[in-house]
């Protein structure tokens, strides 16, 4: 019998369960591993060398050269592991969020302020987004 | 003997902490923010809690893919801040409890809770965030912390209802502690927010509004609201709410609720703040 996963249909929503931290435990202790000032230094100084130490799929390493955040996540990435790449590149939670979603960093900014995402404007949020990856 | 008087519930969100750290509190966008938390600020230090049992999860800090307790208790004598990437916070030293940690771990295990205990361990923001809004920036924090890290971040983290009973055994395993202390607990976390996916910033002040409520008036119906509903209506990671039903399982049933607030954003979450006493 298989699991219930009732956060499937969850629109533009990726949740890390078992099976995705299965798919991506390299890919998140590679994250791990930028927590380190040295590591940081290696991986800033030649990327696709530093990602070649790490048994991670090629799509998993051409999504973290890419910095495609929704990628990362939908290859098993978890997104309080792949903060350790946007903080290595010295970009805020905000910013790295914002690249998620289609829209602009002034565009998530004054979403933000102007009290957040509304529940209701979900769907069209996540059909921008399919647009913007397979468009 | 030991009394648990009062539980504090917070947000704890780094930006918030790095805006402390940044002397950058009096800026428009944080003022309202910091204003939230004045009178916190005074009631803690007429509470003067000599324990705090802190309830909190670990952001892949100090616990890696490796390694994921469910429920893990901090029974060391002291706790660093951890780098998160950018160097520790620049705050004191948590001090631990380690008399009082040991024995509720042993008391809890004995009522069925299978803890992870721990004794060497960095505390990132979701642990030192909720300090630095409560007591400030001093030299050293005016209490002893107790470390209770929850693991939120693989689903699925600990049912509501699971939470809820935890911090019911905390509380019986405080009351037989023999020692007169006052001991607070606090739940942080949350409140709605998504950091990942095309669904990133969603923010949902009903569902707040009715969790503040319910957390306060109807805590067991609340406890019963499964996971999915709060990955549906509070984000992905308004799952971390969970956490604020240990602390208020701890409390009487009956509570004065002695202060509220609520902020919309704090970086990509909302922020809500409850302080409840036993009456």
């Amino acid at each position: 019998m298989s699991l219930n996963k009732p956060y499937l249909d969850v629109p533009g929503t990726t949740i890390f369960d078992a099976d995705m931290a299965q798919k991506g435990f390299h890919l998140n202790q590679f994250c791990m591993s930028l927590m380190k000032s040295k590591n940081r230094e290696r991986f800033k100084s030649g990327e696709i060398a530093y990602l070649n130490e790490w048994p991670m799929t090629e799509a998993q390493k051409d999504s973290v050269l890419k910095r495609d955040y929704n990628l990362m996540i939908k290859l098993g990435g978890n997104i309080y592991f792949l903060a350790k790449i946007f903080s290595c590149d010295g970009l805020s939670f905000q910013v790295a969020a914002s690249t998620m979603t289609g829209l602009s960093v002034e565009e998530y900014k004054k979403m933000m302020i102007t009290g957040g995402r509304a529940l209701d404007d979900e769907i069209c949020a996540y059909e921008v987004m399919e647009d913007v990856n397979h468009g | 003997m030991a009394e648990l008087s009062a539980s504090v519930y917070t947000s704890h969100v780094p930006a918030i902490g790095a805006a402390i750290d940044n002397g950058k509190t009096g800026e428009d966008y944080w003022k309202p923010l910091f204003a939230g938390y004045e009178y916190s600020k005074k009631w803690v230090v007429e509470q003067k809690p000599d324990v705090v049992i802190l309830v909190y999860n670990d952001h892949a800090s100090a616990f890696d893919a490796n390694l994921i307790p469910t429920f893990a208790l901090g029974t060391g004598v002291e706790f660093n801040s951890a780098d998160e990437g950018w160097g520790p916070r620049p705050v004191p030293t948590v001090k631990g409890h380690p008399q009082l940690a040991s024995h509720i771990a042993q008391s809890v295990i004995q009522d069925e809770f299978d803890l992870t205990i721990f004794n060497t361990l960095d505390v990132d923001h979701g642990l030192t965030v909720p300090l630095s809004l409560m007591f400030g920036q001093p030299v050293s924090w005016p209490c002893k912390v107790i470390p209770l890290a929850v693991n939120v971040v693989l689903y699925p983290p600990p049912s509501g209802k699971r939470c809820y009973a935890l911090g019911k055994a905390l509380r019986s395993a405080v009351d037989s502690f023999d020692e007169d202390l006052n001991v607070q607990i606090w739940g942080t976390g949350g409140m709605s927010h998504q950091l990942q996916g095309p669904r990133a910033g969603l923010i949902n002040k009903d569902f707040d509004t009715d969790f503040l409520n319910r957390l306060v008036k109807d805590p067991e119906g609340l406890s019963q609201v499964p996971h999915i509903d709060y990955v549906r209506l509070a984000g992905s990671e308004g799952i971390e709410l969970v956490m604020w039903l240990i602390a208020r399982g701890a409390m009487d049933e009956q509570v004065t609720e002695k202060y509220r607030f609520y902020h919309v954003p704090a970086s990509n979450t909302a922020v809500g703040h409850l302080i409840l006493e036993n009456k």
